[in-house]
C-alpha cells in the first residue's frame, strides 16, 4: 500500500454541492506531484483532504497508518502541512518570525529544535531578512512565502502547496523552484497546485489532471502533456516549447526548453552541444 | 497620434517612507496604443498605474515630484469623478472592485452609469455592448459572486468598459485565474485594441505581454530600465540579468543561436517561432538535397 491512499473519495459540501467525485490516487512516500485543472475541477477540495480540514463524505483517506475520519484535523495536520492559496486566510501574526514559529510552539518541540526549524524555514524561503516585518508589509506574491516557511516550520512528512505560482514573478518562480527541489531531496512528499504549466513540466516527475470533479490523467509530464485529448478536456495546453515541436514535427514528445533546443539543433544539422 | 499622457520627471514616496517607490520616471503614452509593464515584484508596477490615474497622489497622498498629465493637464488639477471617466481601472482582485450592493451581473455593471444619472434607456443600452464586447451576456441575470473568476475579472472590465473611458489600466487581470480564465480576459483585451482605446496592462504573463502588447516599460527598483517596442526589448536574453523573465519562445531563440542555429531574428511570440525556426530548419533540408 502507498503512504498516501484516496480510496474513492467523494466530497459534498454542506448544501449538497459535490466537489470531488469517487476519485482515488496512490502517492508514495518522497514522490513529487504536481495537480494541475481549470478552477472548479476538485483540486483543493481534493488536497484539504489529505489533511482533514475536509473528511470524505464517501469512501477512505489513508495517510500512512492513520484514516483521517478517526483523527483531529490538529493531528493529521502534524503530518500533512497544507499551505493556503490565500496566504491571507493563513497569517495572523504581527511578525513574520511569531507567524513561523507558532507550528513548532503548538507542536512543543524543545526549545532549540523549535529555534533551529524556524531558522531553517526562513532562510530557505528567503524571508530570514524580513523577519521581524509585519507579514502585511509585503505584497501578496512574497507573503506567500511566509506561509511557506510557516508549514516547513513544522516539518511535517506531506506539504501541500496550493497554487504557490500566482502572481509570482521570475525571480519567485525560482525560488519556488528551488525550495521544492530541497524539500523533495531531503524526502518529503511533495503536492504542488498550479496553473503554470511551464513550473509543472520543468519540475514535477508526476502530474494528476482534474476536470469536472474528477482525476482524469496520472503520469510523467510527457504522458500528460502529450496527451491532446486530455489537454483540451482539461482546458489545459502543452508548454510553449511542446506547442512549438509539435507543430514543426521535431523530436520524440518534447517538454523542456533544454531538450527543445537540442532537438531543433539536430533538425538544423548541429549535430553535437558545441557550447 | 498625440500623447494621451505624459509623465514628466517623477519621483514618488508613499507617507513615512524614505525611499522613493518611483524614481526619476520620464514617458508618454500616445493614443490608441496598447503598453506592456513588467518587472519584479516590488518594482513599482501598481504604484505607477496608481500615479497615471491619479489616485497618488490624490488618495494614497505621499510626496510627489515633478507632473504626470493627462490630456496636458496635471492629475492633481483634476476633480476626483472627472478622471474616473477619462481613464479606466481594473483592479489585481476583482473583489476589490465589485460593488457588493447589487444582485446581478446586469446591475453591477449599470452601477456606475446610475451614478452618473445616466437615462435608463441608455444604460440599458450601455451595458448590453459591454456584456457583448467581454462575451457575458449569458451571465446577465447572475449574482456577481457566484460566477467563476475569469467571469468576474470580466465583468469588472465590462463595469469599467461601460463607462466608455478612452484609457484604460488593467492591473495584472490574470494572476489568479486558470489557463481558460487568462486566455478570455486577453481575448477582450484584444478586441479593444481594435475599438482603439489606450491601454495599459501590468502582467506577469510575459508571453501573453509579447502576444498582445505594442510598447514595454520595463521597471526595476521603481525605475525605468527599458522603455520602447515589444519586439526590441523582449528579444533581449540581457533582461534576465535583470530578474525578468524572457517569453519563452525568446528565450527557445537565444538559447538556439548560442548553439549555433542561424535564426533570421530573435522571435517572442508563437507565430515568428514557427516562422523562423521553421525556415532555419528548411535551410537545413535544402543543403542536404545539394550534398
Amino acid at each position: 500500500m502507498s503512504y498516501i491512499e484516496l480510496k474513492n473519495v467523494s466530497f459534498e459540501y454542506p448544501g449538497g454541492f459535490l466537489a470531488v467525485d469517487d476519485i482515488s490516487m496512490s502517492i508514495e512516500k518522497g514522490e513529487n506531484v504536481a495537480i494541475v485543472g481549470q478552477n472548479g475541477a476538485g483540486k483543493t477540495t481534493t488536497v484539504k483532504l489529505l489533511n482533514a480540514l475536509h473528511y470524505p463524505t464517501k469512501g477512505d483517506v489513508l495517510i500512512g497508518d492513520m484514516n483521517t475520519r478517526k483523527f483531529t484535523t490538529a493531528q493529521v495536520s502534524r503530518r500533512v502541512g497544507y499551505v493556503f492559496q490565500n496566504p491571507d486566510d493563513q497569517i495572523f501574526h504581527s511578525t513574520i518570525i511569531d507567524e513561523v514559529a507558532f507550528g513548532p510552539k503548538m507542536m512543543r518541540l524543545p526549545d532549540d529544535r523549535q529555534k533551529q526549524l524556524v531558522n531553517k524555514a526562513l532562510s530557505m524561503t528567503g524571508m530570514k531578512r524580513y523577519r521581524h516585518e509585519n507579514p502585511y508589509n509585503l505584497p501578496l506574491s512574497v507573503r506567500k512565502f511566509v506561509t511557506i516557511a510557516s508549514i516547513i516550520a513544522m516539518d511535517c512528512d506531506v506539504m501541500v502547496f496550493d497554487e504557490p505560482t500566482a502572481g509570482q514573478d521570475y525571480v519567485g518562480n525560482k525560488r519556488l523552484a528551488k525550495i521544492i527541489r530541497t524539500l523533495s531531496e531531503q524526502g518529503k512528499t511533495l503536492i504542488t497546485i498550479s496553473h503554470d504549466m511551464v513550473f509543472v513540466a520543468d519540475h514535477f516527475p508526476r502530474i494528476i489532471v482534474m476536470s469536472n470533479k474528477k482525476i482524469i490523467a496520472d503520469g510523467t509530464p510527457q504522458d500528460v502533456f502529450w496527451n491532446l485529448p486530455i489537454l483540451e478536456e482539461a482546458m489545459l495546453k502543452q508548454p510553449y516549447v511542446s506547442r512549438i515541436c509539435h507543430e514543426l514535427g521535431v523530436g520524440d514528445r518534447i517538454i523542456r526548453m533544454d531538450e527543445a533546443v537540442d532537438a531543433i539543433a539536430f533538425a538544423c544539422g548541429i549535430k553535437e552541444d558545441m557550447a | 497620434m498625440g500623447a494621451v499622457i505624459k509623465v514628466e520627471n517623477i519621483t514618488y514616496r508613499y507617507p513615512l517612507t524614505e525611499k522613493p517607490a518611483i524614481k526619476n520616471l520620464s514617458f508618454e503614452i500616445e493614443e490608441g496604443g496598447f503598453y506592456g509593464i513588467i518587472g519584479p515584484n516590488g518594482s513599482g508596477k501598481t504604484t505607477l498605474c496608481a500615479l497615471l490615474r491619479g489616485f497618488a497622489p490624490s488618495f494614497y497622498k505621499g510626496d510627489l515630484e515633478g507632473q504626470v498629465l493627462v490630456d496636458e493637464k496635471p492629475t492633481t488639477a483634476y476633480l476626483e469623478g472627472e478622471l474616473s471617466l477619462r481613464i479606466g481601472y481594473v483592479f489585481q482582485n476583482p473583489f476589490n472592485q465589485i460593488s457588493g450592493v447589487k444582485d446581478t451581473v446586469f446591475e453591477e455593471i449599470a452601477y456606475g452609469l446610475e451614478n452618473f444619472g445616466v437615462p435608463v434607456d441608455e444604460i440599458e443600452d450601455r451595458v448590453v455592448r459591454a456584456m457583448k464586447l467581454t462575451d457575458i451576456e449569458s451571465l446577465a441575470m447572475k449574482k456577481p459572486f457566484e460566477i467563476s473568476g475569469g467571469q468576474q475579472q470580466r465583468m469588472a472590465l465590462a463595469s469599467t468598459l461601460v463607462l466608455e473611458p478612452g484609457i484604460l489600466i488593467i492591473d495584472e487581470p490574470t494572476s489568479q485565474l486558470d489557463p481558460e480564465g487568462t486566455e478570455s480576459v486577453f481575448k477582450v483585451i484584444e478586441t479593444l485594441k481594435q475599438t482603439k482605446k489606450t491601454v495599459i496592462l501590468v502582467e506577469h504573463k510575459i508571453d501573453l505581454i509579447a502576444e498582445y502588447a505594442e510598447k514595454i516599460i520595463v521597471l526595476k527598483n521603481g525605475e525605468a530600465i527599458r522603455i520602447g517596442d515589444k519586439q526590441d526589448i523582449l528579444s533581449d536574453i540581457a533582461l534576465e540579468a535583470e530578474g525578468i523573465q524572457l517569453p519563452q519562445y525568446a528565450a527557445l531563440g537565444s538559447r538556439l543561436r548560442e548553439r549555433g542555429v542561424d535564426l533570421e531574428y530573435i522571435p517572442i511570440t508563437e507565430k515568428q517561432a514557427l516562422d523562423v525556426i521553421g525556415k532555419a530548419i528548411s535551410k537545413e533540408a535544402k543543403t542536404n538535397v545539394v550534398h
